[in-house]
């Protein structure tokens, strides 16, 4: 039998004092616990978003990113003709060569430069993203040294609002448009004409070539014939794919880093938790021998002291997860170590996350409580009485 | 018990124990402390009976042993040897689980300080033993009822401890000691922490439980007055019973 669950609460609530401090060390840790998953998630969501299922990307074999990757006009030519690219409502390819230059700005109000993409698109470049909309001004001419700017980088860019001009390349860019990209990689980017800005940075190759499927399915078969084409030194992924592999790296590290930060601040959490329900037990002594003389078994006590100890957890877990879920509200930019450009995302919270940060302060709990509570449930019962 | 101011006055006469079973048979028990490499003997060869509905009452010295004897025939402590029987079950053949099981149903424990659980409510205090019984939710209630309204204090069910004087307190206790109507109520000094008049008052009380229940109470006290109230006095001296005074 069990001893009700409403002791061990009221005997939380009886200290409040020294719940709210305990609690509140625990929800520290899982503020930063979950923080740190949210960053990870919310990276890694940006970066998948970015692609869709039914686009191909293709870069030459062995680079990591666009930027690292060159693909010669030859190559794309052939690539182009290929039967698995599917044709748009006026009969053309939906295929894009586009060229991924990366170049450095100076950032408003600091002037301090960081790293921008800039991607020279061709005309199916935006119809192959749907998440990407122009909400200001206009699609920049053919031929043109006009650019749109992701909005993330027109905010926090000296010269990419719109109306405004840019210099790189040698060259003054007029900025004529605003795109939205959601919260994909995109909006950390300008864009431009292909051929343009090819010109302008002198580059002969395209970086990559995206193209939409004919059919979604047909992917495997278009992948293992082009690897293996003699003609062709390049790399076929779904854009998705490409996307997620980018994060990779990033969110692991991010989660490693993150991981080890609060293993090391549990341990002082925890070290609270047990000295508080040590604590309760040597205050609770007399209590336990009642309980147990009453016919509560050693078990139950255990049982009622862990609970305290959980409950402490969950209290600290909710608060740390409730402080932590404001951090959505925040927008953060952070270098994208595959292509050293900034990319602006959020911390975002899945239902995951709240198990995990959760499941994290019971282990918090349950770790801190086990040993008083094996304490209070080893006491023998004659023993126990006579401290009152 | 002539004394015309005893806790038992205006109450009906004490149970005829000639015509009563015997509940509890003590035999041969001996009990021992260790303290360091010292061993304690506190208890010699302890043989006595206790008859359904008897009130006893064990006196005797500071430190003769009857805490120890008490919490012995309440199944909370060991023997070295002997045996206990209660009820026709010998205690001291119990595994600790079936003995916690055992004290469930069968004692009631009444504390010098209460010991009641200060984050429970009076009412909560009293059903806190029928947790451990297959009671529904509503029976339990009434159950309670009916032990606080025994003890007069149905209109404090509400209040927690640190609400009620001693004497309530202590009568709480005693609700929940007879809540599940056990076999025998064991009372350590119930009177230790009390003032005159409310000592006077628990022991009216367990006068009653005792004439007009028909409880079987074991009384361990050091107040003469408090054991007035008892049918029968035993006297413990340095670990044997000793029953030369009446
Ligand atoms: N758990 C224990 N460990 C060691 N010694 C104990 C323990 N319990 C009791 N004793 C010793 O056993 C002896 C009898 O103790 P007990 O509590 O039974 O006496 P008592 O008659 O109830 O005394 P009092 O009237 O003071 O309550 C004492 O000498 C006591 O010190
Ligand atoms: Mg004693």
């Amino acid at each position: 039998m069990k001893v009700p669950v409403s002791y061990s609460f009221r005997n939380l609530w009886t200290r409040r004092l020294t719940t709210i401090l305990t609690a509140g060390g625990m929800a520290l840790v899982v503020f930063v616990f979950a923080a740190i998953l949210m960053l990870a998630e919310g990276l890694q969501k940006t970066l998948v978003d970015t692609g869709s299922w039914d686009n191909v990307v293709l870069i030459r074999k062995g680079s990591q990113s666009e930027v690292q990757s060159g693909i010669e006009r030859l190559q794309a030519s052939i690539i182009e003709t290929q039967p698995e690219v599917a044709a748009g409502a006026d009969g053309r390819r939906m295929l894009a060569k586009e060229v991924v230059v990366l170049i450095s700005l100076p950032k408003r109000g600091t002037d301090k430069p960081s790293n921008v993409i800039i991607r020279g698109v061709s005309e199916e470049s935006m119809a192959m993203r749907p998440q990407v909309k122009l909400v200001e001004g206009r699609m920049p001419r053919p031929s043109s040294s006009e650019i749109i700017a992701g909005e993330s980088v027109s905010r926090r860019f000296t010269g990419a609002g719109i109306g405004e001009t840019l210099r790189f390349g040698m060259r003054d860019w007029t900025v004529v448009g605003i795109f939205d990209a959601g919260s994909t990689g995109f909006s950390s980017e300008i864009w431009g004409d292909a051929d343009q800005l090819m010109q302008a940075f002198r580059r002969p190759v395209y970086s990559s070539v995206i193209f939409k499927l004919r059919d979604a399915s047909g992917f495997d078969a278009f992948k293992t014939r082009v690897e293996s084409d003699p003609r062709l030194t390049v790399e076929a992924k779904r854009e998705t794919r490409f996307y997620a592999d980018q994060s990779e790296v990033m969110a692991k590290f991010l989660r490693i880093l993150g991981m080890s930060l609060t293993i090391i601040f549990s341990l002082g959490a925890v070290i609270g938790a047990m000295i508080t329900m040590y604590a309760a037990v040597a205050n609770r002594t007399a209590e336990i021998g009642t309980l147990r003389a009453l016919g509560f078994q050693r078990r139950s006590i255990l049982g009622a002291f862990l609970m305290e100890a959980l409950l402490l957890g969950f209290i600290g877990g909710a608060v740390g997860l409730f402080f932590a879920s404001f951090l959505q509200l925040l927008t953060i930019s952070t270098l994208n170590f595959q292509t050293f450009s900034e990319l602006a995302f959020s911390f975002t919270l899945t239902v995951e996350i709240v198990w995990q940060a959760l499941l994290f302060s019971l282990v918090m709990g349950f770790v801190g409580g086990v040993l008083p509570a094996l304490q209070a449930s080893r006491m023998k019962i004659v023993d126990a009485l006579r401290t009152s | 018990m002539t004394d015309p101011v005893t806790a038992c006055d205006g109450q009906g006469p004490p149970v005829d124990l000639e015509n009563q079973p015997v509940i509890v048979e003590v035999r041969n028990v001996n009990k021992a402390y260790l303290r360091g490499n010292h061993v304690i003997p506190v208890l010699q060869e302890i043989n006595f009976d206790i008859r359904a509905g008897e009130f006893l009452a064990l006196m005797g010295p500071s430190g003769s042993g009857k805490s120890t004897l008490l919490n012995l025939i309440a199944g909370i402590d060991k023997v070295d040897s002997g045996t206990i029987v209660i009820g026709g079950v010998d205690i001291t053949a119990l595994d600790e689980t079936e003995l916690a099981h055992w004290r469930a149903t069968n004692v009631g424990f009444i504390f010098q300080f209460y010991n009641l659980i200060p984050v429970l409510t009076a009412f909560e205090n009293v059903e806190l033993p029928l947790q451990l019984t297959g009671l529904s939710r509503s029976e339990r209630r009434e159950h309670v009822e009916m032990a606080l309204r025994v003890v007069n204090l149905s209109h404090r069910m509400d209040h927690y401890p640190s609400q009620l004087s001693g004497g309530e307190q202590q009568r709480v206790a005693i609700a929940r000691a007879v809540v599940t109507d056990p076999t025998i109520l064991v009372a350590d000094e119930p009177t230790g922490d009390l003032d005159r008049v409310s000592a006077k008052e628990i022991m009216s009380l367990m006068c009653r439980l005792s004439r007009e229940s028909g409880k079987t109470i074991i009384m361990v006290t050091h107040d003469p007055k408090a054991a007035e109230a008892a049918q029968v006095i035993r006297h413990l001296d340095k670990g044997s019973l000793n029953d030369a005074h009446p």
